[in-house]
């Protein structure tokens, strides 16, 4: 499969785009400045407990490291179902992610309690392998049950111009997923500036993506309030444009309970509380469920609890 | 299509959270006293009639405290003060002991921050993001940049020998009290001037705080006196013999009273006056940070800003989707107690603005413009106005040409960069301009042929000690801060080689 896919000035255009989908530009300063003010927001008392209750609920807990065993994602899958398992009260997360070839053991753990198994595939984190190969990696994971898959775009692709090679491997990645749902990380920290992730937000989302995610976790620089903001206005603009509304993932870097709810005061005023649900958002991370869950122990109790009161995996 | 409990229990979980309980900054940091007396030559006393005003604060309509009102008598004490401490101490003073004051003033402020933000708001009504982000932290900055400038004043003005004018008398405004008195107090103390300050009668606490910091810095008595009051203080300021210098921030109608009254005296005047700001939108510009620009240029601090953006200027192109972001962005805006850190948009600062801005609008309305408001409710206690968006405009309508001074936006289109020009140049006054464009050739070109003192690209309302703030035409002339700034208070002249 093949598509033209043509930028002309700050429209694109290709033939699987019923119309020229508007990109248009990003100004730096002034995406940071909004974004710190967003960040700042002063949230206390019960929009705090509801913020910290929605992190949990919104979290993609994750494990991705070359030593991952079936143990370990057992240890993860029990933290994810059970937050604080002191306190049955405290939601489990939206969903456990693996690579691929731990898959089976997180469908197993989970069973049928709801959380998701999500899978990174596609020649993760760098993608610079042959593009069957990646495609096979993604059928391979959906059909051991991940509900989930979180590709990553072909940034090379991106940074030489080649923006249907972009978009078609996005799109085939989707036509492998079947029914999974299709998270797309365009690893801002590579491209290089806002006016790229814009870009490479709208090509993901025209592609067919479910989701669009910042970054891997895998660079020093994940997700910060900008991009978190400027991707989250891409979303707005492809859902005025086509209809369609794109969920949001923010993913690396994100370890405290304070940054969480500045980007949930993000999304929530550049998108509307209509995302700020599990379906539509989420939190790639592993520290910050501790720490929100110490936090919502702090909330209940009125005392600090010990970090070494919680599992860790 | 059903939805699934968990979603439900999210999507309340999503609201409670969207919805940010109040936040509110503790006032029990500053200790409002139940009374102020004027500070004349390092002393605190009543004016010599007995009378005073009323402060109150604007957010419930309740009286905060009451200051001294100053009569004739009273100034000429403190031009008398001003003028001995000027003879006696500061003018032969060591430029390095006035580069440390001024220096050691800026710590004391930035040591006393939060007590300067809270007594701002709670005299002003302004929100306290804005108090404590913005005006407590300029106000230090402008003392510590002019501490720099105090024993470097031969660099600064190459080839002249730089002398202290003498007696300044400094009339400041109430949009931004403590910013407008350390613009104005850091250049002249930098300079080797006294001054005889007149805050605004709705805003006079923080400056009189800053007179008791003034004091603690060490300071000698006299150097920096302050006289509350109304119209009448500062008339009584600018007819005194015996001032060398007027500096006044405040509308252009008092602004022109004043240059009449000097006219024909040995006085220095500056003036920065009213302004009614064209922000210029183009076809190409990213719309949401343009977006962004347009609300900071016009509801930051409730449109009580003389640099205010207040006139939008949209290509006819972009109007309709530049607008409907606009409309979406407006609708976030959070109306209320400016002691709520989460507030944007905070009190208008007295009844009398209020029921000026209402009479703009509806006076607007009469004309035929279509106003638009958001849906949130804004307080009922208190003077509120909703940030407003005004349409339908031809140009001629009083709202597209004079300040109003509030949080209301004149919008109209153009077709091209000529156009937006001429409209954007289309006015009495001249002090401020925005363009929004991802274009550089085209920045160039409007900078160029914009008339306003301060020209911002991509961005509005941005403020350093080191850029010359002022305006052209009647938006007045002089400038504060930079190097600059510095010339309104020092008498030049040429060194002969």
């Amino acid at each position: 499969m093949t598509t033209a896919l043509v930028r002309d000035g700050d429209r694109l255009h290709g033939d699987a785009l019923r119309a020229p989908l508007a990109v248009g530009g990003v100004d730096a300063v002034a995406l940071a400045s909004r974004a710190a003010r967003l960040a700042g927001r002063s949230i206390k008392r019960e929009s705090k407990s509801a913020g910290l209750e929605l992190t949990v609920r919104c979290i993609d807990l994750t494990t991705l490291e070359g030593a991952d065993t079936p143990g370990k994602v057992r240890a993860l899958c029990m933290r994810a179902l059970h937050p604080d398992p002191d306190d049955p009260g405290v939601p489990p997360v939206a969903a456990v992610c693996v690579y691929p070839s731990m898959v089976p053991y997180a469908v197993e753990y989970l069973g049928d309690s709801g959380v998701h198994v999500a899978s990174v595939a596609g020649a993760f984190p760098s993608g610079q392998s042959d593009l069957a190969a990646r495609l096979d990696e993604i059928r391979g994971a959906v059909a051991d049950g991940a509900h989930e898959i979180d590709i990553v775009i072909n940034r090379g692709a991106l940074l030489s111009g080649h923006l249907d090679v972009v978009f078609d491997e996005v799109a085939a990645a989707k036509e492998a997923c079947g029914d999974a749902h299709l998270k797309t990380i365009l690893e801002t920290g590579e491209l290089g500036s806002y006016d790229q992730v814009r870009l490479a937000s709208m090509i993901a989302m025209a592609a067919g993506s479910d989701v669009i995610k910042t970054s891997t976790g895998k660079l020093p620089v994940s997700a910060t309030p900008p991009v978190a903001l400027c991707m989250a206005e891409a979303i707005r603009d492809y859902e005025a444009q086509t209809g369609r509304a794109v969920g949001l993932k923010l993913a690396g870097g994100i370890r405290t309970s304070k940054q969480a709810l500045g980007y949930l005061a993000i999304v929530a005023e550049t998108l509307g509380t209509g995302w700020l649900t599990p379906g539509m958002f989420r939190f790639g991370a592993s520290t910050l469920l501790n720490d929100v869950v110490l936090q919502m122990r702090f909330r209940a109790t009125g005392r600090y609890a010990r970090p070494d009161d919680l599992p860790v995996d | 299509m059903t939805t699934t409990p968990a979603r439900d229990v999210a999507a309340r979980l999503g609201e409670t959270f969207a919805d940010y309980v109040p936040s509110l900054e503790g006032r029990d940091i500053v200790a409002i006293r139940p009374s102020y007396g004027l500070m004349i030559g390092g002393r605190e006393r009543p004016a010599e009639s007995g009378a005073t005003i009323t402060t109150i604060d604007p957010s419930t309509g309740a009286a905060l405290s009451e200051v001294a009102e100053a009569g004739p008598a009273d100034v000429d004490a403190a031009v008398d003060a001003a003028r001995g401490a000027f003879e006696r101490r500061w003018r032969d003073a060591a430029p390095r002991e006035r580069s440390k004051l001024v220096f050691r003033l800026a710590r004391l402020l930035q040591d006393r921050a939060r007590e300067f933000a809270v007594l701002e708001t709670l005299d002003g009504g302004k929100p306290i993001r804005e108090s404590r982000d913005v005006d407590v932290p300029l106000a230090a900055a402008h003392f510590f940049y002019h501490a720099g400038w105090a024993d470097k004043l031969q660099y600064a003005m190459p080839g002249m020998r730089a002398r202290p004018l003498g007696v300044v008398g400094q009339i400041i405004p109430w949009n931004f009290p403590l910013m407008m008195a350390a613009w104005k107090l850091a250049p002249a103390l930098a300079c080797g001037n006294t001054v005889v300050l007149k805050p605004a009668e709705t805003t006079p606490l923080t400056a009189l705080l800053l007179a008791e910091l003034v004091d603690e810095a060490g300071f000698p008595p006299g150097v920096v006196n302050v006289v509350t009051g109304a119209g009448a203080t500062g008339s009584a300021l600018v007819d005194h013999r015996g001032v060398d210098k007027i500096a006044f921030t405040g509308s252009t109608g008092v602004g022109k009273g004043i240059l009449r009254a000097l006219a024909g005296r040995d006085v220095r005047l500056t003036l920065e006056l009213g302004g009614k700001g064209a922000h210029i939108v183009f076809d190409d510009a990213a719309l949401d940070q343009a977006v962004e620009g347009i609300v900071d240029g016009i509801f930051f601090n409730q449109g009580h800003v003389c640099c205010a953006g207040s006139r939008l200027l949209v290509q006819e192109s972009v109007a309709d989707d530049l607008l409907g972001r606009l409309r979406r962005r407006m609708e976030l805006l959070r109306v209320g107690d400016p002691l709520d850190k989460n507030t944007d948009v905070g009190a208008i600062n007295s009844h009398a603005q209020l029921v000026r801005i209402r009479e703009y609008v509806e006076g607007a309305v009469a004309e035929g413009c279509a106003v638009h408001q958001p849906q949130r409710e804004i307080p009922s206690q208190g003077f509120y106005y909703p940030p407003t968006m005004v349409t339908d405009i031809g140009g001629s309508e009083r709202i597209a040409r004079e300040e109003v001074f509030g949080p209301v936006l004149t919008v109209q289109t153009f077709r091209t960069e000529a156009e937006a020009v001429a409209r954007a140049n289309s006015t009495r006054y001249g002090l401020s301009a925005g363009i929004w464009t991802e274009k550089g050739s085209r920045i160039l070109w409007l900078a160029n042929n914009l008339r306003a003192g301060v020209v911002w690209a991509n961005t509005f309302n941005q403020f350093d000690p080191s850029s010359p703030f002022g305006g052209i035409r009647e938006s007045g002339f002089g400038r504060e801060g930079g190097r600059q700034g510095l010339e309104a208070y020092l008498e030049l002249t040429p060194v002969r080689p």
